[in-house]
């Protein structure tokens, strides 16, 4: 095995303690940013990385920060931990095992953006973890690692830990800003999107744990070391989670532009039971479901590569499943998820996911009309390009794409689909 | 009152937030006056929209949208079972139905002695840990994972036993 570099914490065992950390080269990236570059330069070094958002879009990190709008300050940064996309647990590691380069990645944010204060918006449910993190950046502070004044410069920092209260929609950028003023936790129109009016409409940087964590490395490493790993286009070590049929679930860092096959089966221990894989949704619930062709299992898991495969790597957070498992169910399983989260605030989401959880339900539950299955298709493609956020899109997807690539699985449906 | 027994508290959350955005404020005092109350009572959410300056319909609203929150009292503790699809494919419907049944109670409903009020959740981030829950309190929300319903059933009995030492 290679070294990790996310999920460095399982080469260095006590890598949560900020002494273990520190004596591993911890904060020497902030104090090099700090100390002998200018803001300007550590977002070059990055946008040079190649670095693409970790939490499911794969924007590249540094063109997103070089579109703060110029001199309007104050600015803030916030990092996404509300980690709730089914099939996700990675940011949670990292937040629990390696929490310091998370903070270290959070700093180096925040200076290149210019911005004094962050916010760190864990979902509730990670309440114990919030707790621990307040305490590690409490440690910071004693150790003269956030303040005023940070390593003789004029950079002041501090970071905060907000906690969400149970909505998946908070991780939807907007609606995680609505939700740290205090709102209901609703996305925004876009534009202006957050770079130019964010938190408190100021300027704002908002970046997924694992991105964040990536920076440490980059900046002490290089970019052109970054660049030596993963695809050219989709440069880095991604973590990836497995869930759902699988020997040993968990999360696994591996070079962006890994194969499905070697992450499953080398890595993950293929399927238990001697069963045939059925099916792959690469991006959690949100997926365009994949059948598990030998061509899908050699296609190599980057951004780009799982787009032209009709679904896409979003958080890479891999739901297998084997022959037993029904798609009708499964799209019954992800609408219940979908119709519970969907925020209200736009009525082709709101209402499209009503109606297809009542469908799924007919469909799964003995009582299916022969009409069924094309009406489910038809509410789910009535819905997509109308909705306000992502939300109301993904929901359609592993509906779609379950009844295109597993009519047979739709009772109703199988005289005319097969 | 909130004010008066946590003053302390409220000022360090106050205190994260810049001072004219103080409605920031208004979840984790969701969360003191939660934790204060059992729920969230109609003279907390007064309470609290007084600390933040809003009005008691904006925070109120917030109670409705967050699940985390609770505007009716349940059991004591508030177990929450993942059983979305990544944690269904390791068994944690069947983990649910079985608990309910040794608890004798439904998904949804409170034990009769009013400890424990068992829940079905959407995902936790825990899902290569099913089956899974987490435990919600007044003294906040702690994970339990790679559970059975036998060990579930030791939880059980330490929240009870924990919970007629308080
Ligand atoms: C419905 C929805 C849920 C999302 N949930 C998360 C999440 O839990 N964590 C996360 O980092 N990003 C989530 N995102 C993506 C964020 O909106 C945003 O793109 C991301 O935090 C940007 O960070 P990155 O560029 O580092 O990936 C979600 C997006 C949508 C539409
Ligand atoms: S698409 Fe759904 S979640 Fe997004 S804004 Fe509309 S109702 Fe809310
Ligand atoms: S699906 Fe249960 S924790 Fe993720």
């Amino acid at each position: 095995m290679p070294e990790h570099i996310l999920l460095r914490h399982r080469d260095l065992p006590g890598l949560e303690r900020l002494d273990v950390y520190r004596k591993h080269g911890g904060f020497e990236a902030l104090r090099q940013a700090v100390s002998t570059q200018t803001p300007a330069q550590v977002i070059d070094v990055v946008k040079a990385s190649g670095l693409r958002g970790r939490g499911g879009a794969g924007f590249p990190t540094g063109v997103k920060w070089s579109f703060l709008t110029p001199n309007v300050f104050p600015r803030y940064v916030v990092a996404n931990a509300d980690e709730s996309e089914p099939g996700t647990f990675k940011d949670r590691e990292i937040l629990e095992r390696n929490p310091f380069q998370f903070l270290e990645g959070v700093a180096i944010c925040a200076y290149a953006a210019q911005a004094n204060l962050a916010y760190v918006y864990c979902r509730g449910e990670f309440w114990d973890l919030a707790h621990v993190l307040e305490s590690k950046i409490a440690e910071l502070r004693a150790a003269g690692l956030l303040g005023k004044k940070l390593f003789g410069s004029d950079y002041a920092l501090d970071i905060q830990v907000h906690l969400g209260a149970g909505a998946y929609i908070c991780g939807e950028e907007t609606a995680l800003l609505e939700s740290l003023e205090g709102k209901l936790g609703q996305p925004r129109l876009r534009p202006p999107f957050p770079a130019a009016e964010g938190l408190y409409g100021k300027p704002t940087v908002i970046n997924n744990v694992e991105t964040l964590a990536n920076l440490p490395p980059i900046l002490t490493r290089g970019a052109a070391w970054y660049r030596s790993i993963g695809t050219e286009k989709s440069p880095g070590p991604k973590v990836f989670c497995l869930s759902g049929h699988i020997a040993r679930p968990g999360n696994y860092e591996l070079p962006l532009g890994t194969t499905f096959r070697e992450l499953i089966f080398t890595h993950g221990g293929g399927v238990p039971g001697g069963r045939r894989l059925k099916a792959i949704m690469p991006a959690g619930a949100s997926s365009s479901i994949l059948a598990a062709s030998d061509a899908v299992l050699d296609t190599p898991m980057d951004y780009e590569s799982v787009a032209a495969l009709g679904s896409a790597l979003g958080s890479a957070s891999l739901i297998l499943m084997d022959d037993t498992v029904d798609m009708a169910w499964v799209a019954r399983k992800t609408t219940e998820f979908f119709k519970h989260e969907s925020c209200g605030k736009c009525t082709p989401c709101r209402e499209g996911t009503y109606w297809m959880l009542h469908l799924t339900e007919r469909l799964t539950g003995g009582a299916a009309r022969p009409e069924d299955a094309a009406l489910l298709e038809s509410v789910a493609r009535g819905m997509q390009g109308k909705c306000l956020c992502a939300l109301g899109e993904f929901s359609t997807m592993p509906v779609t794409t379950a009844l295109e690539r597993f009519g047979a699985d739709f009772p109703a449906a199988a005289g005319g689909a097969a | 009152m909130l004010a008066d027994k946590h003053r302390a508290e409220i000022e360090a959350i106050l205190a994260k937030y810049p001072p004219e955005h103080r409605r920031s404020a208004a979840m984790p005092l969701l969360y003191l006056a939660q934790q204060e109350y059992g729920h969230v009572t109609q003279a907390a959410l007064q309470e609290v929209a007084e600390l933040i300056g809003a009005d008691r319909t904006q925070v109120g609203s917030l109670v409705g949208f967050y699940t985390l929150y609770h505007d009716q009292p349940g059991g004591t503790y508030r177990l929450q079972i993942c059983t979305d699809l990544p944690c269904a494919l390791r068994g944690a419907e069947t983990f649910a139905e079985k608990l309910c049944e040794n608890l004798g109670v439904r998904l949804g409903g409170t034990t009769p002695d009013g400890m424990i009020t068992v829940e079905g959740v959407m995902c936790l981030a825990g899902c290569d840990r099913a089956p899974m829950f987490q435990v919600q309190g007044a003294d906040g929300i702690h994970y339990h994972e790679n559970q059975t319903v036998e060990s579930a059933m030791k939880v059980v009995d330490d929240l009870r036993r924990k919970s007629s030492h308080a």
